[in-house]
């Protein structure tokens, strides 16, 4: 299962994957799925196992993130 | 193309306007950009778009090592210092607030001060530097009122290139509650800054000076306990976030960066301040060499030039930046011959700084002014020492 973390801004995302990656967690930037956001650009997906993980490392760097949610595909 | 010395011998000390050449890595990351990316950041979510975000996050994260950051999304970039100041200033400013200034300020930010002050929307107090350009913290401490907002001061000068007491500044200006900008277009990547040991609210910098990036960058960077929502954006419209409401948005970078960023420039940018930051001694090694030069030339042009006059000191640290004259020849003249003559790239007159003038007595006439860079040598100064002894001397 994989799950996507949503972002207000492009800029936190980027932000984001640089430190999950650095933290050793799979990650991938994808175009944000329409039923989730009506965001342009895109957000981080992650294996759903690593969603506590990473939100801990988000927290702990002060990056703000809105949501993450399960994703299966569109 | 760059500069090639081997076949070109030009000398280039006019660095303070803008630096030249800029190092190849900087060219290399501009043409890569253009030729194997391209995309618009943030809009998309194809891999070039993304590779696109990467390059900005990776300047965004380079900017902020350099100015002692934490938090990288506090850095906006704008398209040069001026923008900067511009937005800091007319950010945070409210009707009926007292700002306190310099006399060595740039146009960059004086103007901006005196437009509102025209408006009657601001008051303002110039605190005066003494002769050698530098200011006494006193006498800003001084000039608080119950009303002051803000200082604005310029770090190291664009006219003298001598360095401003900021830390100390910062600091009275932190004990009153008073918001504390400051103007480093001179300073970025030549003087070691730290925002939040220098005591810095708000900082704007200058992308193609001393951070060798390309013209059209800079940026303003707001110190990591600064609430960001005290300062209006300039320009409000499409960020590629929260594209479903009409609202400005109100978290960093966002707020202040509308539009599409200059990303072939944002690439130059990084390169240019990945390549300052890992040379060898970092920017303290820069400080020296710059200093070094400033100390060789003063030395040598008072000692082989006649009618030399040196506003700058060779005494007081400085950003390599320095303001002379010959007393027989104009300054618009001694410059032409310079270029023409001698191929030395140079800038005379007021430097957009009638303030700065006017304080060391130089006004309305200017100066000649020498701005060095991390790629001239003492054989260039001993070069255009040469060159202005022929010119003194009416040769």
């Amino acid at each position: 299962m994989k799950a996507v973390i949503l972002f207000n801004s492009t800029n936190h995302a980027i932000w984001a994957e640089n430190e999950l990656k650095e933290n050793e967690i799979s990650c991938k930037m994808i175009s944000v799925p329409r039923h989730l956001s009506s965001d342009c650009g895109y957000c981080v997906q992650i294996d759903a196992d690593d969603g506590e993980k990473a939100s801990n490392i988000l927290n702990a760097n002060n990056i703000e993130f809105d949501n993450i949610e399960n994703y299966k595909g569109e | 193309m760059l500069l090639d010395k081997t076949k070109n011998s030009i000398i280039y000390f006019d660095n303070a306007a803008t630096s030249f050449p800029k190092p190849e890595c900087v060219t290399d990351a501009v043409l890569n950009y253009m030729t194997q990316i391209g995309a618009n950041p943030g809009r998309s979510g194809h891999k070039l778009s993304i590779e696109a975000g990467h390059i900005v996050f990776k300047a965004r994260k380079s900017i902020a090592a350099l100015f002692g950051l934490k938090n990288p999304m506090q850095v906006i970039f704008t398209s040069n210092a001026t923008e900067a100041l511009n937005l800091g200033i007319k950010g945070i400013l409210q009707e009926g607030d007292h700002v306190i200034t310099t006399s060595m300020e740039h146009n960059s930010a004086i103007r901006p001060l005196h437009e509102l002050e025209k408006q009657a929307f601001i008051s303002l107090a110039i605190v005066q530097a003494d002769k050698t350009g530098i200011i006494d913290p006193k006498k800003i401490k001084e000039a608080i009122t119950v009303r002051t907002k803000a200082v604005v001061v310029n770090h190291a000068s664009n006219v003298l290139g001598c360095i401003q007491p900021i830390r100390e500044i910062g600091k009275i200006c932190k004990a009153n509650g008073v918001i504390f900008i400051v103007d480093c277009a001179q300073s970025a990547g030549v003087v070691p800054i730290d925002i939040n040991r220098d005591n810095i609210d708000i900082l704007a910098f200058a992308g193609h000076k001393g951070l060798y990036g390309p013209t059209g960058t800079g940026g303003m960077v707001i110190a990591d306990d600064f609430d960001h929502k005290k300062i209006k954006p300039l320009k409000c419209g499409g960020t590629g976030s929260l594209s479903d409401k009409i609202d400005q948005p109100d978290f960093l970078p966002d707020r202040f960066e509308s539009g599409t960023l200059n990303i072939a420039g944002l690439s130059g940018l990084f390169a240019g301040s990945q390549y300052i930051q890992k040379k060898p001694g970092g920017i303290k090694g820069i400080y020296s060499h710059k200093n070094e030069l400033q100390k060789h030339f003063i030395q040598q042009a008072e000692m082989f030039v006649q009618n030399f006059i040196c506003y700058s000191s060779s005494n007081l640290p400085s950003a390599g930046v320095i303001a002379f004259r010959l007393k027989n020849i104009s300054v618009s003249e001694a410059a032409q011959i310079l270029s023409d003559k001698f191929e030395i790239m140079c800038r005379q007159g007021l430097h957009c700084s009638p303030l700065a003038h006017q304080t060391i007595g130089t006004f309305p006439e200017g100066t000649l002014r020498f701005g060095f860079g991390i790629f001239n040598t003492k054989e260039e100064i001993d070069i255009a020492v040469h060159a202005l002894k022929s010119i003194s001397e009416g040769n």
